[in-house]
């Protein structure tokens, strides 16, 4: 099928057509418009993965058109291994978080557009392989997240929505900067990727450190590396729980498939000799991430911060510069994006009966929300990397990967595991154990909001059990990666 | 025959899905599904138990993850040590299972519990089947949350909530040790099947810390100082959970592991050195507290960290066989203890010994079953802890040091003792408090007696007159075990003494001299605070890490975030300055103008100056 990853991208963009000419009064149909073209996204993804060839190495499905021909910009877009489980996890969750957005009750017309257009650039972000393309697309996040936590935030979310678009623009102003750099220094001059990662750059060493800090920098604000992850907190907690599950189970992916697909290629050299400082930030981020998380009271807080946790996995698993490590680490992405996602959800779920997220207001759920109880059991022990499901094998994998060669920050890794483990045991106490509070009768989950968790639950015990079913579509890509070492 | 090993622990794994998503339709039927699983497994283990004569037999199964190069396999080993724990855990567990359901009869949520124990009846199946390090951790992760649900299973009382994270995260201290234990053998590029442990090459020390690092897991799980004060604690968990997993099958399963992985421990003298003495200090350790605890079954989970540590201390002692022979008359008879005390709780609804007194006129099965289970603990000629215990003597006074010979002398002697003390102040004398004690039913009493059987019975297997027929099976070598009429005989004064000293001590009511002096009031305060170690783990990590995390969020919030709002607020600081140029007034800005002009021609008029 000619232009397959093309229509992936913009159908969300007839999505958003469609929902603009509903009048704004027939909400629900906008409603159902929105739904039914994000499953029409996830329904093409399962197609693409479905006829994915796992044997072949390089980009599959790649097109290239010239764009501006003089300044040698294409649209081209291409999917291997590496970006097609982002494209998966974008195309579920964004079914998923859209399913759950019932609860958005104001301007919904303009909520569901501004929806679209974020699935556009999501997507547009992971297929990209011409570097200003990729840019358009990163930008484009930006504006739709801007609105979604601005105006349906919550009562901070004005101060959250500004000090996320300006912190993540300060990063992606670099990023630009660097991508010109790159243009110049290559000849001929191209943007892109592909060509500029083989042969490699071939200009002096101190300016290629340079163009690395600056792509790095960008990327980091958005995965994000300590120091520069306060903005998640704000933001995560001030958004409304679909735009909280899209945050962190894709738009933190955003930051570290950018290490991947960007800076290690086009910078190889440059990111061995930083491979131990990026192991030592990844192991700052898992454990200043749980310690911080262990002293909130706010319970989206408390998962924001784990999300800081577990993203220092995948910086350790980029630290290793290994298969292993590679491998672990773009699972650790994908587990990540569903464990995470499935907590939102369910943090949301609470906050709809109890309008607050103050973990001091709950306790002794299991009792009366027991198939609630389940799921937020079932995922704080994903999180907590349960060998069986599947946070346990990215984590394992990136722990085995980075140990070979910096065995002392494995080591305190693993030891942060402990921290992680009483974090979401004592969430889990706090919320579902110990006496029902008097006085509060909190409806269970009802069934549409279990089934929107229900698949999230599924593909966690499927990881966990059978690996393999992620890391076969990934395996080639990282053996790609690893020849750029 | 034993290729059908992996479906051991399918049964209880169905039973656990059907159980959690029908619970509360099944009712009482959740209880027969677990109960027939777990029959099933316990059936198919006796078959594998019987197609395998000796040796070991170990297959793949499937394809897991590879690690650096090196495949992982989901594989299955099973070989006698397997074999032994398998029909361990199948029939105490089935016993355990029958026996719960009346003693866990009008719980609400009767069918969770026995999706929980069905599930860690999978865990602990799998846990013994696997084959490799990478998988049994796997599983050992998955015993330690059942554990966890299980202990904070009336999560409702603040203290179960409490133990169960506390057992959780307690184990999880000695699991990480055994997590970089497993990175350290992968890093150097060994296997990870147990079958091909053994003749490491690299580095002697490395292969050394690989090992007690392993040993660290064991610790937390077997509940060996310093890793032992989540297992008191979980005694808030129901009874019968606490025979399961908590004396007979997942505690154990440290034990288990350094069977398992034993030649990895004999080829480093230095790694079983310590597994001996960290065995013999919780061994002591343990038994003395258990002498002053007056809760039931505080005294029985004290006793069951002592007596794991007289495993491990037998097995750090090269004496595998008489470990692992331990390891399993102790489930039989330690499960029937906490029945037994289930059952006398479930009486007198109180777990005080010092409230309780002259039960054997009221429940008489429970009391004779009892007795029978603590006299075969106390070491009491020919029941199966007898046996087992002079094993252990004879290893270690074959290993010739004086220190761990006496260690497990005087853990001997506390036990007699210990044990002694509860059967009198719960079965005899007078009742101390009112009560209205009945004997338990059927279903509860039924379990009682046939374990009653196995702690009479089991230790003949091992004794000289079956020529040792359990040694030769666990080691595969042909020696049979000689009679030795000398420690015999001392062994048996040891338990007597102890059980002489309980007597005089609880019936006639003797005291020591200088019992009242200030030097030993200071010793048993000491000893009665279980010597003050989770006192001392609150004020060195707990705290310290409370305190960390909110330092550490303080300094996110005022620090981190404050520079960044700094610079924010800079920023507008600075377009405020520049805002007051732009006035508006057309005079200000001719002002400039003019101003601007001047300096240009100054400039200029500087510059031609300069060339004239």
């Amino acid at each position: 099928m000619p232009h397959f990853l093309t229509w992936i991208i913009f159908l969300p963009l007839i999505g958003a057509l469609a929902v603009a000419l509903i009048p704004a009064r027939h909400e629900k149909c906008i409603r159902a418009t929105a739904i039914g073209f994000n499953a029409f996204v996830l329904v093409a993804v399962v197609v693409l993965c479905a006829v994915f060839d796992r044997t072949q190495i390089g980009m599959q499905f790649s097109e290239s058109h010239p764009w501006i021909p003089q300044l040698n910009i294409f649209y081209s877009v291409g999917v291997d291994g590496l970006s097609l489980a982002l494209v998966f996890l974008t195309a579920l969750l964004g079914l998923l978080a859209c399913l759950a957005s019932g609860t958005i009750t104001r301007q919904v017309k303009e909520y569901y557009l501004v929806y679209q257009v974020l699935m556009i650039g999501m997507l547009g972000t992971f297929l990209a392989l011409d570097l200003v393309v990729f840019y358009i697309f990163w930008e484009t996040v930006l504006i739709p997240m801007f609105f979604l936590i601005g105006i349906w935030g919550g009562a901070r979310r004005e101060y959250a929505a500004w000090k996320f678009f300006f912190y993540t623009l300060a990063g992606s102003v670099l990023m630009l900067l660097a991508i010109l750099g790159v243009y110049f220094t290559s000849t001929p001059h191209s943007f892109n990727m592909i060509a500029l990662a083989n042969p490699g750059l071939r200009i002096n060493f101190g300016f290629q450190c340079v163009m690395f800090l600056l792509f790095f920098l960008g990327f980091a604000v958005k995965v994000p590396v300590f120091p520069f992850h306060t903005w998640l907190p704000d933001a995560h907690v001030e958004a409304p729980t679909p735009v909280s599950v899209i945050l962190a189970g894709v738009l933190l992916k955003m930051g570290t498939y950018g290490l991947f697909r960007i800076c290690l290629p086009l910078f190889p050299d440059v990111i061995l000799i930083f491979a131990w400082p990026i192991g030592i930030l990844g192991v700052v981020n898992l454990i200043y991430g749980a310690c911080a998380a262990f002293a909130q009271t706010d319970f989206k807080k408390m998962i924001a911060y784990s999300s800081v946790s577990h993203m220092g996995f995948v910086l350790l698993g980029l630290a290793a510069m290994n298969a292993t490590g590679f491998n672990g680490a773009i699972l650790e992405m994908f587990n990540h994006g569903i464990i995470t996602g499935a907590m939102f959800l369910l943090v949301g779920v609470l906050y709809e009966r109890s309008h607050t997220r103050e973990l001091a207001a709950f306790g002794g759920l299991a009792s009366t929300m027991p198939r609630y109880a389940f799921f937020l059991t079932f995922m704080a022990l994903a999180s907590l990397g349960l060998p069986g499901l599947s946070g346990f094998v990215g984590e394992f994998m990136t722990l085995a990967g980075v140990f070979p060669y910096h065995s002392k920050i494995g080591i305190v890794g693993c030891v942060g595991l402990i921290a992680v483990a009483a974090l979401f045991l004592l969430m889990i106490k706090r919320v579902l154990w110990g006496k029902p509070r008097e006085g509060v009768a909190w409806p269970d989950m009802n069934v549409f909001e279990a089934g929107v968790i229900f698949p999230l639950v599924v593909l966690t015990l499927v990881v966990g059990f059978y690996p393999e079913a992620v890391l076969q579509f990934q395996k080639n890509a990282v053996d790609t990666l690893v020849n750029f070492l | 025959m034993v290729k059908l090993a992996h479906w051991i622990p399918v049964f209880p794994f169905i039973a656990f899905w059907l159980n959690l998503a029908f619970g509360r339709r099944l009712g009482r039927g959740s209880a027969y599904i677990a109960v027939a699983a777990s029959l099933m497994s316990a059936a198919l283990s006796v078959i594998v138990f019987l197609g395998l004569r000796h040796g070991a037999v170990a297959y793949d199964l499937a394809p897991w993850v590879t690690i650096n190069g090196v495949p992982v396999t989901v594989g299955i080993m099973v070989d006698s040590l397997a074999v032994m724990m398998l029909l361990v855990v199948t029939v105490v567990g089935s016993m355990i299972q029958i026996y719960s359901i009346g003693y866990m009869g009008g719980d609400v949520r009767f069918s969770r519990y026995f999706a929980y124990i069905s599930l860690f009846m999978a865990s602990m199946l799998g846990l013994v089947l696997a084959d490799n390090l990478l998988m049994l951790y796997i599983f050992w992760e998955g015993v330690g949350v059942c554990s966890c649900l299980l202990v904070a299973f009336w999560y409702e009382k603040p203290s179960a909530a409490a133990a169960g994270v506390k057992a959780f995260v307690t184990t999880r201290v000695g699991d990480t040790g055994l997590l970089i234990g497993i990175l350290i053998l992968l890093a150097t590029g060994h296997s990870l099947r147990f079958a091909d442990f053994g003749g490491f090459s690299g580095s002697e020390m490395l292969m050394a810390v690989a090992a007690l690092l392993i040993f660290l897991g064991a610790m937390g799980k077997s509940a060996q100082f310093p890793l032992h004060v989540w297992l008191p604690d979980a005694m808030e968990g129901p009874t019968s959970v606490s025979a399961l997993i908590h004396a007979a099958t997942m505690v154990a399963a440290g034990v288990y592991l350094v069977a398992r992985s034993y030649v990895l421990f004999t080829d480093h003298p230095l790694a079983l050195q310590t597994v001996a003495v960290i065995g013999a200090i919780s061994a002591v350790m343990a038994a003395s507290i258990a002498c002053t605890a007056n809760d039931i079954k505080k005294v029985l989970a004290y006793s069951t960290i002592s007596q794991l540590g007289l495993m491990m201390l037998a097995l750090g002692a090269g004496g595998y066989a008489a470990g692992t022979f331990h390891l399993m008359t102790h489930a039989f008879f330690k499960a029937l203890l906490f029945l037994g005390a289930g059952s006398v709780i479930h009486a007198v609804h109180t777990q005080d010994i010092r409230q309780m007194g002259g039960l054997i006129h009221k429940m008489r099965i429970t009391a004779i079953t009892f007795i029978v289970g603590a006299l075969a603990l106390a070491g009491v000629m020919p029941l199966a802890g007898f046996w087992s215990k002079d094993e252990i003597f004879m290893a270690l006074w074959q290993n010739g040091n004086p220190v761990l010979f006496g260690a497990a002398v005087l853990t001997s002697f506390l036990t007699a003792f210990y044990m002694a003390r509860v059967i009198f102040m719960i079965f005899l004398g007078v009742p101390r408090a009112e009560t209205h004690a009945h004997e338990s039913p059927a279903v509860m009493t039924g379990p009682l007696v046939v374990l009653a059987l196995f702690a009479t019975g089991l230790g003949f297997i091992g004794s000289p007159f079956c020529q040792g027929a359990f040694q030769q099976f666990i080691t595969g070598h042909e020696e049979g075990v000689h009679l030795n009429a000398g420690m015999i005989i001392f062994s048996t004064l040891i338990s007597l003494a102890g059980i002489g000293l309980a007597y005089l001590g609880v019936m006639r009511g003797v005291k020591c001299p200088g019992d009242d002096c200030p030097r030993r009031q200071w010793l048993i305060r000491v000893v009665e605070n279980k010597y003050y170690i989770d006192e001392l783990y609150q004020f060195l990590f707990i705290q310290p890490f409370n305190r960390l995390c909110a330092a550490l969020t303080r300094f996110d919030r005022d620090r981190i975030d404050g520079a960044v709002n700094a610079v924010a607020v800079l920023t507008a600081a600075l377009a405020r300055f520049g805002r007051r140029l732009q006035t508006g007034r057309v005079e200000n800005y001719l002002l400039m103008q003019v101003a601007g002009l001047l300096i240009l021609l100054l400039f200029i008029l500087g510059k031609l100056c300069h060339i004239f």
